[in-house]
């Protein structure tokens, strides 16, 4: 059983950086701002989501699975909040006028 | 090599180079990033040296604070502020001498004999009669009481002086100059469904401080965060800066613990002395005064003069 949780956190987590590490070149290679902000915000949320459920056989449960999960939806509301905001001023930056809603 | 001194190797190049660029930096907004970025990567570091209480401060107040701060003087500088940079002699020379600093401070760390000098027993032995489990907390609050109650007083000078700031006709006013043009749904959103949350760290953290990492200005600076979320989506306004109240909130933490301290003259035999009984609820008031007063005082420092915008 000890054996079978520890191969499924070895393999989430690996997934979990595979998409940090998409993001991270995403954030190196993508043409302009807008197509960074995506890249950079699938990576917090897919690659955090699947680094704390790979870590979450590893903790004491009730409070430090949910103290990860915690962690994980404020980073999902802070990804989710600043994304829309960046992309905005990117916007009405670039094209001197408010985006359409 | 292991692993742990792997990671803590990568950590150290890592903030090496975020200083060399965050110094190279173009322009002043790249530099406050990279500035922030630099604090909570320090951040790590004191949690790697098993110092969380520095930890949480350098992530609050260092990173997170200053860099609000320099943002906002960033975005004040005019457009063609880069071509007022001091000339190469003048750069060299400061690179220099914080080259001279940062050789100093490697050799005063690198010739510490081992092992190395530490008060930390003796701060530990006397712990309990103050009813108290975390050592920090115990030098901050008991040990080192004046300095902490020092502190607490500047930053209300600080607020002093930036409103000193203020133009005649608007003294007495709101500043306002946080609240943004134009918040969007995204970031009212944030604003609504986050202070609960960082209420309760915030006031947790205050809690905790007594037995854990923790203490005044950790949960206080949350607060404040919170504070001026709200402000800047615009959901709540500051007060006015001539009301009664807020000036109250500003003063009730070094008062009290002035105030404490003075009484500890009679109860405990000296300034700041506090009698053996009583020493858990004492500075568990003077705690709870001084987070709400380090709250207020800082959000109203991110929120600048009075009547910038009224």
């Amino acid at each position: 059983m000890t054996l079978a949780l520890n191969v499924f956190t070895i393999v989430a987590v690996v997934l979990g950086l595979v998409f940090f590490l998409a993001g991270t070149v995403g954030l190196l290679r993508f043409p302009d701002t807008l197509t960074r902000l995506h890249a950079l915000t699938k990576a917090d949320n897919l690659g955090l989501g699947l680094v704390v459920l790979g870590l979450l056989p590893q903790v004491a449960w009730p409070f430090g699975g949910l103290k990860l999960i915690a962690l994980w939806l404020l980073a999902l509301l802070a990804g989710a909040t600043v994304g829309p905001l960046l992309g905005h001023a990117v916007w009405t930056h670039a094209r001197g006028r408010e985006p359409p809603p | 090599m292991s692993l742990a001194l792997a990671a803590d190797a990568g950590l150290a190049l890592l903030i090496l180079g975020l200083a060399v660029w965050t110094t190279i930096a173009r322009t002043a907004f790249g530099a406050v990033i990279g500035f922030m970025a630099y604090g909570f990567l320090v951040a790590l570091v004191w949690v790697r040296l098993a110092a969380v209480d520095v930890a949480l401060t350098e992530a609050a107040l260092g990173s997170g604070l200053t860099g609000v701060l320099l943002l906002g003087a960033a975005a004040r500088l005019p457009r063609d502020a880069a071509a007022a940079r001091p000339g190469w002699g003048l750069r060299l020379a400061a690179g220099v001498v914080s080259a001279a600093v940062a050789a100093g401070l490697a050799a005063v760390v690198l010739l510490l004999p081992v092992p190395g000098p530490t008060l930390a027993p003796v701060a530990t032995a006397t712990l309990p009669t103050l009813g108290l489990g975390n050592p920090v907390t115990g030098v901050l609050i008991a040990y080192r009481a004046i300095d902490t109650l020092l502190e607490s007083v500047v930053l209300v000078l600080a607020l002093i002086g930036l409103w000193s700031l203020a133009r005649d006709e608007d003294w007495g006013g709101r500043p306002d100059a946080l609240r943004a043009a134009n918040p969007g749904a995204a970031l009212v959103l944030l604003a609504q469904v986050l202070p609960p949350l960082g209420l309760l760290v915030g006031v947790h953290l205050f809690w905790t401080g007594a037995i854990a990492p923790g203490g005044a200005f950790q949960g206080g600076t949350v607060l404040a965060a919170m504070w001026v979320l709200t402000l800047v989506a615009g959901l709540t306004r500051p007060p006015r800066v001539g009301g009664r109240g807020v000036r109250l909130l500003l003063v009730a933490g070094p008062a009290l613990f002035l105030a404490i301290g003075v009484a500890g003259f009679w109860l405990g035999g000296a300034f700041l002395a506090y009698p053996a009984a009583d020493a858990k609820p004492l500075i568990l008031a003077i705690e709870a005064a001084l987070t709400l007063s380090i709250a207020v005082a800082l959000g109203l420092l991110l929120a600048g003069p009075p009547g910038a915008r009224e």
